[in-house]
């Protein structure tokens, strides 16, 4: 060990979205803030380059711009009678690494999750009777409300500059946007962006069915923009390269494009790249941590002393290094006691096809979140008496740009190889629509994080272990979305259609979505939860928690921009609060 | 050629006060594939295997080029010679026993993944067709990768047929589909089939001209063969 670094008020493990807002928040009230990334940084114009972002072989199939399994991964079982073995690449999520993290090839989808997802268990308790939530299901209340998350919603909207049409305006009801939001205290800084063929004639048959089309809100820029921090978006070209890659054109909001800039330049920052944290390091008696423990490139083992740890980490890295440093009680599901690792949470997504003769989609015109949506089954928008489940989930069709490795649908019964498969890629690629289902993940007893009894990480470390799998709810849930996207995709006159059902146990392998949530949450009470209302630790008051391993559950929506809100509320209670009187934020 | 679009990397270790790093005409490039003719990887017995297997999973017709006229074996070849092939971004360490279906791959890295089974595949062929996979008729071969995508050859040593041909598969259509700067789809021969500009990047004038067919043709990272005088 070398001698001990120079002592900050606050250490982030982790340096991608979180990251940013919680360094940019908490510098600009004056803490003296210090990031530890184990990757390198990355700036736009340097590592996503115009002329090489089209590059799908590189940068999806090849994990540029993702977390490298070599150096770490996890282990995976659907069940806990089963051996977990590693994930040995990646495939069902993709967390990202270096600085921007995920923030970087993410689509730039950013919703709010509904008020009544923030009670997701009292709200259904409430409308469908105490049969509605099974004994094995762990939802949990927020302890935070909508209302309370509604101006910091609103603050990351404007930091990304957001393209899109509110459907909710302090009560009222605007035409051609979500009528089923929360209320937003003001418009989208943007407009929605253009809509390509394949989502407008989704709208257009949605629309005729009764349901409520609307654009999806989108990180994309529909024009110039110039955010609350002064930095400068370019409108968007349509490229359809963000998810899984960056953008060279500053037309993605990302932690480069929308805060690094001035962040990195204020004299209370300092970042730190190639270090990896090993562990938090706490004191005698376990109720406040002194620093982190980290290796930097050369392999030397470093100690950071703080005033207090933000894990800015991916969730699931979160929780395994509150596992590793022994803060607060492992979960054990036979007993369904202790915090750390309980409900874990995922994401259940399904498609249909539309295929046509006579209309040209274009698809590989896109953008990551450029699409038309209906969120007519989303929460509890609906009614689910007698439907065997709770939660739903958005449908809609999100052109992303169709890069044909991964994008060449073919109708039902054609093989996947030979020359009836090459024929039917040719006739389908520039004629297909893809409706996409996004579903909620209620969390259950048994599906949960631990460390793994077997697998080490390149420091010898335990991996993390995850056991889960979609119960008869998730299946239930997805399988009715999946037939109203049906529904749609038939008034949609296309020639044909093919549903894609998600059937049977979870599976690591195809890309589903990277919404890793829970193992950490965050609750109203420290035998059930992990963090307080603040993100805080029950357990070690100076350790905050606000990725999305704090969402009891997970709602029928991409997280990211539920992350941020907590992310600057939490970011709030620290400056306004725990730094005057640094203890415990909530007195369980 | 393939030197010029190579630039060290980066440091990954700094300490970034007070700065933004950034450096004029310097980009994360991508590495281009070794185009001289041959194999790197592949034996000559590989060769004939992949040879032949891919003409099968993605034939010439009368749509035109298939995988072996887009230069897939070369793709492939390329790829299990560079850092894919030895495992870069997989976790190897051992024990690796057979999991799930749903834990997904629990095997060595692809390269060797493609030298340990190739053997096992031309056995099984000539235990059940009386030849090794690359002389049997278009037929039998047909047939042979129907079994492997089933899971229904058994191969010798306990090898997962049904992960090797899905592997295959998948390195096929990349091959097929990738940027031709990677060594197949030559001459974009892939994107034209399917209408597919490739890295055009930039589509805004043309977002909102729903059912019109797009009016130019594919383009690679390195540009179109007609704007360079050498070989692309």
């Amino acid at each position: 060990m070398e001698a001990a670094n120079r002592p900050v008020d606050v250490v982030l493990i982790g340096f991608g979205w979180t990251g940013a807002l919680m360094g940019e928040a908490l510098t600009a009230a004056g803490l003296n803030v210090l990031a530890l990334e184990r990757g390198g940084w990355r700036d736009a114009a340097n590592d996503f380059a115009l002329t090489f972002d089209p590059d799908e072989l590189r940068y999806y199939w090849r994990h540029h711009l993702f977390q490298n399994v070599a150096h770490e991964t996890l282990t995976f079982r659907n069940r806990g009678d089963q051996v977990a073995l590693p994930m040995r690449r990646l495939g069902s999520f993709l967390p990202g690494v270096g600085v921007g993290g995920g923030g970087v090839h993410w689509n730039g989808q950013v919703w709010r999750f509904l008020p009544t997802d923030f009670v997701a268990r009292s709200h259904n308790l409430e409308r469908y009777g105490a049969a509605a939530i099974p004994p094995t299901m762990t939802i949990q209340d927020y302890p935070v409300t909508y209302a309370e998350l509604e101006p910091h919603f609103d603050r990351f909207d404007y930091l990304c500059g957001i393209s899109g049409k509110a459907g909710n305006l302090g009560g009222r009801i605007v035409p051609g946007g979500n009528p089923f939001e929360g209320p937003r205290s003001r418009d989208y800084p943007n407009p929605p962006l253009e809509m390509t063929y394949g989502p407008t004639l989704f709208a257009e048959a949605a629309a005729r069915l009764g349901f409520h089309p609307f654009p999806h809100p989108a990180a994309n820029m529909s024009r110039a923009y110039t955010n609350p921090l002064g930095l400068q978006l370019g409108p968007c070209t349509y490229c359809g390269y963000c998810e899984k890659f960056g953008c060279g054109n500053y037309s993605k909001a990302s932690p480069q494009t929308t805060v690094l800039p001035v962040l990195m330049a204020r004299p209370n920052f300092e970042l730190r790249t190639g270090c990896e944290a090993m562990k938090i390091e706490v004191d005698s008696d376990r109720r406040r941590a002194t620093g982190v423990t980290y290796v930097d490139e050369t392999g030397t083992t470093r100690f950071q002393p703080a005033e207090m740890v933000v894990l800015a980490a991916f969730p699931l890295e979160n929780v395994r290094l509150m596992l590793l440093s022994g803060i607060g009680k492992p979960y054990d599901p036979t007993t369904g006691e202790g915090v750390i690792g309980k409900n874990y949470a995922y994401q259940i997504t399904s498609s249909v096809n539309v295929f046509y003769d006579d209309k040209l989609i274009n698809p590989f015109i896109g953008a990551g979140s450029l699409g038309m949506i209906i969120d007519d089954f989303n929460g509890d928008n609906f009614d689910h008496q007698g439907k065997g489940f709770i939660g739903g989930g958005y449908i809609g069709v999100v052109a992303t740009g169709a890069r044909p490795i991964e994008s060449h649908p073919v109708p039902d019964k054609i093989p996947k190889w030979g020359s009836a498969w090459k024929k039917a890629v040719a006739q389908n690629y520039l004629r297909t629509v893809s409706i996409a289902t996004h579903g909620a993940v209620m969390t259950h007893r048994g599906n949960y994080l631990d460390l793994d009894p077997t697998y080490t990480d390149v420091f010898g470390r335990p991996m993390l272990r995850m056991t889960f799998d979609f119960t008869d709810n998730e299946h239930r849930m997805s399988d009715f979305l999946t037939e109203r996207a049906s529904d749609v995709a038939k008034a949609m006159g296309g020639r044909e259609i093919k549903a894609n059902k998600r059937s049977g146990a979870y599976d690591i392998v195809p890309y589903q979505t990277t919404h890793n949530t829970g193992g950490a949450i965050m609750g109203s009470d420290p035998r059930s939860s992990a963090l307080n209302r603040y993100l805080q630790s029950w357990d070690v008051h100076n350790v905050f928690a606000p990725g999305a391993n704090a969402f009891p559950q997970n709602a029928g929506y991409n997280p990211m921009g539920t992350v941020a809100a907590l992310t600057y509320w939490c970011a709030e209670a620290i400056v306004n609060d725990y730094r005057r009187a640094p203890g415990p934020l909530v007195h369980a | 050629m393939a030197a010029a679009l190579v630039t060290p990397r980066r440091a990954l270790a700094d300490t970034i006060r007070r700065r933004l790093p950034w450096a004029p005409g310097v980009a994360d490039r991508p590495d281009q594939a070794d185009d001289r003719p041959g194999y790197i990887f592949f034996t000559a017995a590989e060769a004939a295997f992949i040879e032949a297997a891919v003409a099968r999973l993605i034939p010439k017709d009368e749509l035109g080029p298939g995988a072996v006229e887009a230069g897939v074996p070369r793709f492939i070849d390329r790829q299990l010679a560079g850092p894919y092939g030895g495992g870069d971004h997989f976790y190897l360490k051992t024990p690796m026993p057979k999991g799930t279906a749903t834990q997904g791959w629990q095997m060595p890295a692809p390269a060797e993944v493609y030298r340990l089974i190739i053997p096992q595949v031309n056995r099984w062929a000539a235990d059940a067709y009386g030849a090794s996979f690359a002389e049997l008729d278009p037929a039998k071969q047909d047939e042979a990768l129907k079994a492997l995508e089933g899971g229904k050859a058994q191969l010798k040593g306990g090898f997962d047929g049904k992960a090797f041909f899905e592997l295959l598969l998948q390195n096929t259509v990349e091959g097929f589909f990738a940027d031709p700067i990677y060594g197949g789809n030559r001459d974009m021969v892939g994107w034209r089939l399917i209408g597919f500009p490739g890295a055009r990047y930039a589509y805004r004038d043309f977002v909102s001209r729903h059912g019109e067919a797009y009016p130019l043709p594919p383009v690679s990272l390195a540009g179109r063969r007609e704007w360079r005088s050498e070989r692309s």
